[in-house]
């Protein structure tokens, strides 16, 4: 189907990594803020109050039995750094690494296991 | 669609758990078919770009957004058991780094999101494909819209996942927009909403890959031989 020739695996690669790196540390600053579907399903019924503490769900809605993530104290949580939203970029392509890591990790000792198995 | 702790009850998030380890263990013994040391990092990056593509949530409603789930295309391009683990390691970073989806809920997360929508949007495509072999010259397009279909219906099926999980274990409140019907509703019409989202980044990105490196492709990879495409 295609004429010109193939991009090396190489090229492909680190190009793709730079789409992903890229996605994660600008293209982030542009998402939308809003409850996404679930979370907006979850607080129906509800309207959200500012009071002393923080904000509260008032009326009658499914988010109300949700608690507090353990880990909301960490140092990244909600894509900040240490609680500074213009820092998300920086998150993100921390994220993005660590993903990468981790399932880079995983996937070459799984393509690892299945050389040493069909290996005689 | 990450769920918080406490949505649905601890009986029901540990069953989900184990449905979850379960899926996984299998995911990862079948992976090793699909790996190899060409495939492996590539596999590392798509999980990379999804956790990249889930930052972006996108507006669909008024005060309502949506972001990629990152099923169908993950297992369109690095196959339906790696695909499984692409999507869980994402949600694992981002419940233990970024505090965003919860710890009892990861359980049900991952059955939503990596396995029911890996499951459903690989299956689409896998039914669809014989449309893209077929039709040589209009291929890129024709796979563009198989990876959207695929991607729609995945998003909307790990959705009513969410359903199943508050239907076994939800805590009901007396309030209308809390009965199970109300909530599979809007589910459902907001997921259909976030699926076309879902549909087109993954129709974009499966496109841009085919056409730079079609054999990164596992759906084409491994169409099978009487339908062979000619790369």
């Amino acid at each position: 189907m295609s004429t010109s020739s193939p991009v090396s695996l190489r090229r492909f690669l680190l190009g793709f990594a730079l789409v992903a790196l890229l996605v994660a540390g600008a293209v982030s600053y542009l998402a939308s803020s809003s409850p996404d579907g679930l979370d907006s399903a979850t607080t129906r019924g509800c309207e959200t109050v500012e009071t002393d503490a923080g904000e509260t769900l008032v009326g009658d809605c499914i988010a109300q039995n949700a608690s507090a993530h353990p880990l909301s104290d960490s140092p990244l949580a909600d894509y900040t750094v240490g609680g500074r939203s213009h820092l998300t970029g920086v998150a993100g392509v921390i994220g993005a690494t660590a993903t990468f890591v981790v399932a880079g990790g995983l996937f070459w000792l799984l393509a690892r296991a299945r050389r040493n198995r069909t290996s005689p | 669609m990450h769920m918080s702790d406490g949505l649905i009850n601890a009986p029901t998030s540990l069953l989900f758990v184990v449905v979850a380890v379960a899926g996984l263990s299998i995911a990862a013994w079948r992976a090793r078919s699909e790996l190899d040391e060409r495939t492996a990092p590539m596999a590392g990056l798509v999980a990379a770009f999804i956790f990249a593509v889930q930052m972006v949530n996108f507006p669909i409603l008024p005060g309502v957004s949506g972001h990629l789930l990152g099923g169908a295309l993950a297992a369109i391009l690095v196959g339906p058991y790696t695909g499984m683990l692409c999507v869980s390691i994402v949600l694992i970073v981002q419940a233990l780094l970024f505090a965003d989806g919860g710890l009892t809920a990861l359980g049900a997360n991952i059955t939503n999101m990596a396995i029911i929508g890996v499951v459903v949007g690989y299956g689409v495509a896998v039914a669809l494909r014989p449309l893209v072999v077929r039709r040589q010259r209009l291929r890129l397009r024709v796979l563009g819209g198989l990876a959207f279909a695929a991607a729609l219906c995945g998003t909307v099926a790990a959705s009513m996942g969410f359903v199943l999980e508050y239907a076994i274990g939800g805590h009901a409140t007396s309030g209308d927009s809390t009965s199970l019907g109300a909530v599979a509703a809007y589910m459902l019409g907001a997921h259909v909403l976030i699926g076309i989202g879902e549909g087109l980044i993954t129709a974009v990105t499966v496109t841009a890959v085919a056409k730079a490196r079609p054999d990164l492709v596992y759906l084409l990879r491994t169409a099978p031989r009487r339908v062979e495409v000619r790369a």
